[in-house]
């Protein structure tokens, strides 16, 4: 099996591609972890890690430099059905819309719009950065053995708040409820960073390769 | 609930830890990537290296040390010290750092806060501030490891820096630095209370409670601490099951 990390410029990405490494290392399987940066890898993979940090539109942007790029995702994703796997902004990518920046369109495979959280308690601080715990809100294999006390490593300004609330596969409580991780078929997407959630985020990883 | 953070910080010098833990068990106790393993494994928050290599020339053995490092911690990793550009910025960033801080670069031209935040993200940029008391409710900003004064105010410097991006602050206090007195609280609090983003405390940590007051008093997002860890003082487990009864949260 194949799987892809897509590079589109947008941040490091390195520990993104080795904590892949060792999810797959961990699961003794034959998979191969590449990154990638043209459209014409992303039609080999099985499946498909979209990482993604900065702004939406910068990180919008940077994809449609690429030639072809935000094509072939679309292929992979919408026609093919694969599995793809989006990182903070990888994932807010999927909207429909994202207001950062004065605002730029996403994917829109999962219906909803990326928008800044609007904190009215001062105590709170914005990006919301550090660990915090995660309520899952529905059954799925991507969760499978995650400790008990769910936290994960986030830093983030901006949330996406889903039009659908069944495709919000879990949230945290920063102020109000906040959803940090989307799941519809053959998407999944995380607000937070497995690759900097130590044991819980590595699990998650596994549990995306064997999906 | 958002957890408060625990940063141990280890001193590199090329590409050596010159301030960190004397464990027995380590294989190289100056290896830095050994040390920041030990502590993710054992609850850090995060890692902070602070590189004090003097010559430029041996910047690589930095990016090295970086690359070796993120390969084999999962938690976020913040570097700083002699970061002065753009390219700086980027060498480190690709070589996997999660954040970048930056201090006199940052004071002599609070430009590069902007471009860094446009370029890379505010996530990434860490703007640290040497503060030194000089008189009733005022501090200044130091720089060059405290030793050159500026003229900056340090609360009006840390605004500027949260204006044009800077995604957290990194405080510490010249005065409380190495004293083991705990951190000035009314520091802290000053700049924690002005501020929309997340301050570090950092500078004069020696027990517990000074961790807790840093939190509760001074209103800290995260703490920063060296000598306490190095010296096997406290290990971090220690620190966090101490905050936790005092009904601090924290990440177990």
């Amino acid at each position: 099996m194949i799987v892809s990390i897509f590079d589109y410029g947008s941040g490091n990405i390195k520990s993104v591609s080795k904590a892949v490494e060792l999810a797959a290392n961990n699961l003794q399987k034959n998979i191969s972890v590449q990154v990638i940066n043209s459209a014409d890898k992303i039609k080999k993979a099985d499946k498909i890690i979209l990482p993604g940090q900065g702004s939406f539109k910068q990180c919008a942007s940077n994809l449609l430099e690429i030639q072809g790029a935000w094509d072939q995702l679309n292929e992979f994703v919408v026609v093919k059905k694969k599995h793809i796997f989006g990182i903070c902004v990888g994932m807010q990518l999927f909207a429909d819309y994202g207001e950062e920046d004065g605002g730029s369109k996403g994917f829109g495979w999962i219906g909803g719009n990326v928008k800044k959280i609007e904190l009215r308690n001062s105590e709170l601080k914005l990006p919301h950065m550090g660990w915090n715990e995660i309520q899952i809100k529905l059954d799925s294999p991507l969760f499978l053995k995650l400790s008990k006390d769910k936290h994960f490593y986030f830093v983030h300004s901006y949330e996406f708040v889903a039009k659908d609330p069944k495709n919000v596969a879990a949230s945290t409580f920063y102020q109000d409820e906040v959803t940090v991780a989307v799941f519809k078929e053959n998407i999944f997407g995380t607000q937070f960073h497995p690759e900097k959630s130590q044991k819980n985020g590595i699990q998650i990883l596994e549990n995306f390769l064997t999906w | 609930m958002l957890k408060k953070r625990i940063i141990p910080c280890l001193d590199v010098k090329n590409g050596r830890v010159v301030k960190g833990i004397n464990f027995v068990n380590l294989v190289d106790a100056g290896d830095p990537v050994e040390q920041a393993k030990i502590y993710s494994d054992s609850g850090a928050d995060e890692i902070c290296f602070l590189d004090i290599t003097a010559s430029n020339e041996n910047r690589d053995i930095l990016l090295e040390t970086v690359q070796k490092t993120a390969e084999q911690c999962f938690v976020p990793l913040t570097v700083g010290g002699g970061v002065r550009s753009i390219q700086d910025i980027r060498n480190l960033l690709m070589a996997g750092a999660d954040k970048v801080s930056i201090n006199t670069a940052a004071i002599h031209n609070p430009g590069l806060i902007k471009e860094a935040a446009i370029k890379f993200g505010s996530q990434c940029i860490v703007v640290a501030i040497d503060a030194k008391k000089i008189s009733n409710n005022k501090w200044n900003v130091f720089t060059h490891g405290g030793r050159e004064k500026t003229e900056l105010d340090a609360l009006e410097f840390a605004l500027l820096a949260q204006n044009n991006g800077a995604g957290e602050i990194l405080l510490t206090s010249m005065d409380k630095d190495g004293t083991k007195s705990g951190y000035d609280l009314e520091l802290t609090s000053m700049i924690s209370n002005s501020l929309s983003i997340p301050v570090i405390a950092s500078g004069g940590v020696g027990t517990l409670e000074h961790i807790k007051d840093g939190i509760v008093k001074g209103g800290a997002s995260a703490v920063l601490a060296a000598s306490i860890f190095h010296f096997g003082e406290f290990s971090i487990k220690e620190v966090k099951e101490y905050l936790k009864s005092q009904s601090v949260s924290v990440r177990i």
